[in-house]
């Protein structure tokens, strides 16, 4: 049982497999870090989407190599990613930069939930903004009456509710209380 | 009236993403293409031992004799480096282009044995066996071909083989304006 309990904790504590190898690190830890972060954010350049530290491919490892070259001779983590755009361009970041071309990228997704929620919003407030239902006319209210039974004061949907169809809440309305429609559900 | 048209928002939706896809297909698409950001920008550091042997190494100074030249990443185990290669057989032969080849990850002796097999079209002849001049380029892979004009700067970038029209239509009026 212990065997079995060791082997599900070495496979919870399992890192992703990085595709850097022993060989390729550099031996201040601090710098290999710093090659880590940059190596997670860039994208190889000839697999779909994958980092250059997750890739198995020559020209990622060789990607790999020049950022830690790149940081061994004293550059910035961002004159390290200036030196991969500017050769293999935006496409080698896997975040893609904030700027007029990526625009709708970033802004599309939040702008067109602005747009549905105010539209939702405005259909709501103006359904709720229509005029009050005319009075019951006489036939109406004796057939209410005789749904209600004789009192006229059992829990019920109140009209506007009923003629719109939603359901009820619970609470005592006077069904014969045309003037508070519209009013009791807001 | 207009909440009848409201209806339409789905139809008109799907109508606007079929023909973002239908144009996606007619047109040839390709959304792993990764285009080049080194066009229009000075081509970066040529510094690499020659893969003949006698030649002289090959440096900068070649990519800023005022002449246009291509430059030409191949490799011997590389199959579309084949197709394309009688097309620079024939530019170097016919139209006197000089041609930069850079042998990249290739033993020096299966790169010159296949130059031996095929022709060699390189005026001048490069090895870059671990890659770095291939990074440094912007390289993903090969074959991948650069057009370099006389004051060094890149002015068009092939990711693939370069094909007959890519001859006729770009590099052959490339050849012709860049000279000055």
């Amino acid at each position: 049982v212990t065997r079995v309990l060791a082997l599900l904790a070495v496979m919870l504590l399992a890192f992703p497999a990085l595709a850097v190898e022993p060989g390729e690190m550099l031996k201040d830890p601090a710098l290999e870090a710093r090659a880590r972060d940059i190596g997670q954010a860039l994208r190889c350049v000839v697999c779909q989407n994958q980092s250059i530290d997750d890739s198995a491919a020559e020209v990622a490892r060789d990607m790999r190599r020049a950022v830690r070259e790149r940081l061994a001779a004293g550059d910035s983590n961002d004159q390290v990613f200036d030196y991969m755009v500017a050769r293999y361009g935006d496409y080698v970041l896997l975040k893609p930069p904030f700027k007029l071309g990526t625009l709708v990228l970033w802004l599309g997704a939040p702008l067109l939930l602005l747009l549905a929620s105010s539209a939702i919003m405005l259909a709501v407030l103006r359904r709720r903004a229509t005029a009050p239902l005319p009075p019951l006319s006489d036939e109406e209210r004796e057939r209410l009456r005789t749904l209600l039974g004789r009192d006229g004061s059992a829990v019920a949907p109140s009209e506007a509710q009923r003629s719109r169809g939603v359901s009820s809440g619970p609470g005592k309305v006077s069904p014969l209380g045309p003037s508070a429609l519209g009013r009791d559900d807001a | 009236m207009s909440r009848r048209l409201l209806f339409l928002l789905p139809l008109a939706t799907l109508a606007l993403m079929a023909g973002f896809f239908a144009w996606s297909l007619m047109a040839g698409r390709d959304p792993a293409a990764i285009g080049s950001a080194m066009v229009g920008r000075p081509a970066p550091k040529l510094d690499l031992r020659a893969l003949r042997d006698g030649d002289k190494p090959l440096t900068d100074t070649l990519l800023r004799s005022g002449k246009p030249v291509i430059v030409n990443f191949f490799a011997s185990w590389c199959t579309p480096c084949l197709a394309e290669h009688p097309l620079f057989m024939r530019l170097a032969q016919r139209e006197g282009a000089v041609i930069i080849g850079v042998a990249w990850k290739n033993k020096p002796e299966e790169a010159r044995a296949w130059l031996a097999r095929l022709g060699d079209p390189f005026l001048h002849a490069g090895l870059d066996l671990d890659g770095r001049t291939g990074i440094d380029w912007g390289l993903s892979g090969v074959p991948e071909t650069y057009l370099v004009d006389g004051n060094g700067i890149v002015r068009f970038h092939f990711r693939g083989p370069v094909t007959e029209t890519e001859v006729r239509d770009t590099i052959l009026p490339f050849l012709r304006d860049g000279k000055s």
